[in-house]
């Protein structure tokens, strides 16, 4: 219900902007990617962007940092450790800006759905604009969800990047749910750093004043 | 219309014309490579859809000498664009190649500060690779274009373009072969292909320069890319592939000195930083060095 108003509300956004239609055509036809190669997916985006399948085409492309991308891969099962990592790198992304989970990992677990170490609802700490089923899907069920993706764009569906910004409480409680279970475990008796040192204690430490 | 007002408009045309010509080179470039690797490629416009995307996107600026540099940059080349003769017509009357050399510098340079200014050490990498480089080919470079300063006893561009305007055969390709082979080779430096693509190298340094830059900020460096496609093929054709007497000639040769750097490209693997400044001196240096002894000799 919520998504959907949000929906309307970015449709109706969009409508009062006479360029809208245009600047998603150009979107949808110039997508870069960030590969976040987690799991066992990774092998799978090769053959998609060699001389076979050849991704180019539809203007799609790799990059080599956050700041440049348009879209966030998550290519298979996601641990804990990982997660606090592409949250980062999904920060870091410009707006407009999707994801799109591959395989049944970041769906539902898949086949790791009872591991303690991985984590099983990837739209629970960020917002998927796009899921592939299949473990793997294959080159030919990767390039349709990128079509179908486009279709989104072009219609101004794909908004997971507004649903993160509205819910972003509802993301941070998710997310600090889980990541605060990779705290180190083992701690050095006098590190000052390792209980989360209050800003306050920080000063003091600074300037000399506390030996903790 | 008074004649400033007929000026600054050749010289907007002349900007958005550079620009408009590297984007689509850039285009044609990715499609002649995917051919190489036997994929259908992306659109031949692709390169302005890229661009006008970047322009969509919101973007991150970390200081005011980020912002800066950059535009610095753009503007540096945009400058060095107005000396570039075109199809025998320039527009500021005069086209010094020794001015073109001094420019296209500030580019550089313009860049160098404003990615350095980002704070990432990938940058910095790469900007100190990128500059190593031009130490690479800016020498052997120059030594040909004193070979033909010896000649002419003039820097001005279209001096060289009109003394090849005598069909194929007075080309400068014959007169300075070595120079042209010396040329060949530092320009693969210039624009960055392979071997010479250390200062981008995204698997390595992630994409180097541009790794901080982000929406508007790396659609201005696709830009920069453009415009130095179009001015670095503009001087190597009218250094020595005869300038030429229509626009459309003019683009039919550019391409075909880029296309040349492109096939080598698709065939290369990168040479380390050290492997490739030694290459662009040994090989690029000698063969502009003989050049300029002959010329002064027997030229
Ligand atoms: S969905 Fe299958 S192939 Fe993909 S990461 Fe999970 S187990 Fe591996």
């Amino acid at each position: 219900m919520e998504m959907d108003n949000l929906y309307l509300a970015n449709l109706r956004e969009e409508k009062q902007n006479m360029w809208g239609g245009l600047v998603n055509y150009f979107r949808k036809r110039s997508m870069w990617m960030l590969y976040y190669c987690t799991g066992c997916g990774a092998i799978e985006l090769p053959p998609t962007m060699t001389s076979r399948y050849d991704m180019e085409r539809l203007g799609m492309g790799p990059m080599a940092t956050p700041r440049q991308a348009d879209l966030l891969l998550i290519t298979g099962y996601l641990s804990v450790k990982t997660l606090k990592r592409v949250i980062w790198s999904y920060e870091q992304m410009q707006e407009p800006k999707y994801v799109v989970g591959f395989g049944s990992c970041p769906i539902n677990g898949g086949i790791y759905w009872d591991a303690y170490p991985v984590i099983n609802h990837l739209e629970a700490f960020i917002p998927v604009d796009m899921s592939i089923a299949g473990c793997m899907p294959r080159p030919q069920a990767i390039i349709d969800a990128f079509e179908k993706l486009m279709g989104e764009i072009q219609e101004g569906k794909a908004i997971g990047y507004k649903r993160y910004e509205k819910h972003y409480d509802w993301y941070k409680k998710n997310q600090d749910a889980v990541l605060g279970r990779t705290e180190a475990v083992l701690k050095p008796w006098n590190d000052p750093f390792a209980s989360n040192p209050s800003v306050d204690e920080l000063m003091a430490l600074e300037k000399g004043e506390s030996n903790v | 219309m008074n004649a400033y007002a007929l000026l600054g408009i050749k010289l907007i045309g002349v900007s958005f014309g550079s620009m408009a010509v590297g984007l689509l080179f850039m285009g044609l470039g990715r499609k002649v490579t995917a051919r190489i690797q036997r994929r259908m490629g992306p659109p031949f416009y692709q390169s302005f859809i890229d661009v006008i995307k970047c322009f969509t996107k919101t973007s991150i600026t970390h200081n005011f000498v980020m912002d800066l540099g950059i535009i610095m940059a753009l503007g540096g080349l945009i400058a060095t664009a107005f000396f570039i003769p075109f199809a025998n017509f320039s527009i500021l009357g005069s086209s010094s190649v020794v001015i073109v050399l001094y420019l296209m510098s500030i580019g550089y340079l313009g860049m160098a500060m404003g990615v350095s200014a980002s704070g990432n050490p990938n940058a910095t990498i790469g900007i100190s690779r990128a500059l190593a480089l031009m130490m690479g080919y800016e020498i052997p470079f120059v030594m040909v274009i004193m070979a033909m300063l010896i000649t002419y006893n003039s820097s001005d561009l279209l001096t060289y373009a009109v003394a090849q305007s005598n069909g194929i055969g007075s080309w400068h390709i014959w007169k300075y072969p070595l120079g042209f082979i010396a040329v060949e080779i530092a320009f693969q430096a210039m624009v960055g292909e392979a071997p010479y693509d250390h200062m981008i190298a995204p698997a390595e340094i992630a994409s180097g320069p541009m790794v901080e830059l982000s929406g508007k900020y790396l659609g201005i460096g696709f830009l920069l890319h453009a415009v130095q496609l179009y001015v670095e093929t503009g001087l190597i054709v009218n250094l020595f592939l005869g300038g030429a007497s229509s626009w459309y000639v003019m683009l039919v040769k550019m391409f075909a000195v880029y296309f040349t750097t492109l096939s080598i490209n698709a065939v290369m693997a990168r040479y380390r930083i050290e492997q490739g400044i030694r290459h662009l001196w040994i090989w690029a240096g000698s063969f502009g060095l003989l050049q300029l002894i002959y010329t002064r000799i027997w030229g």
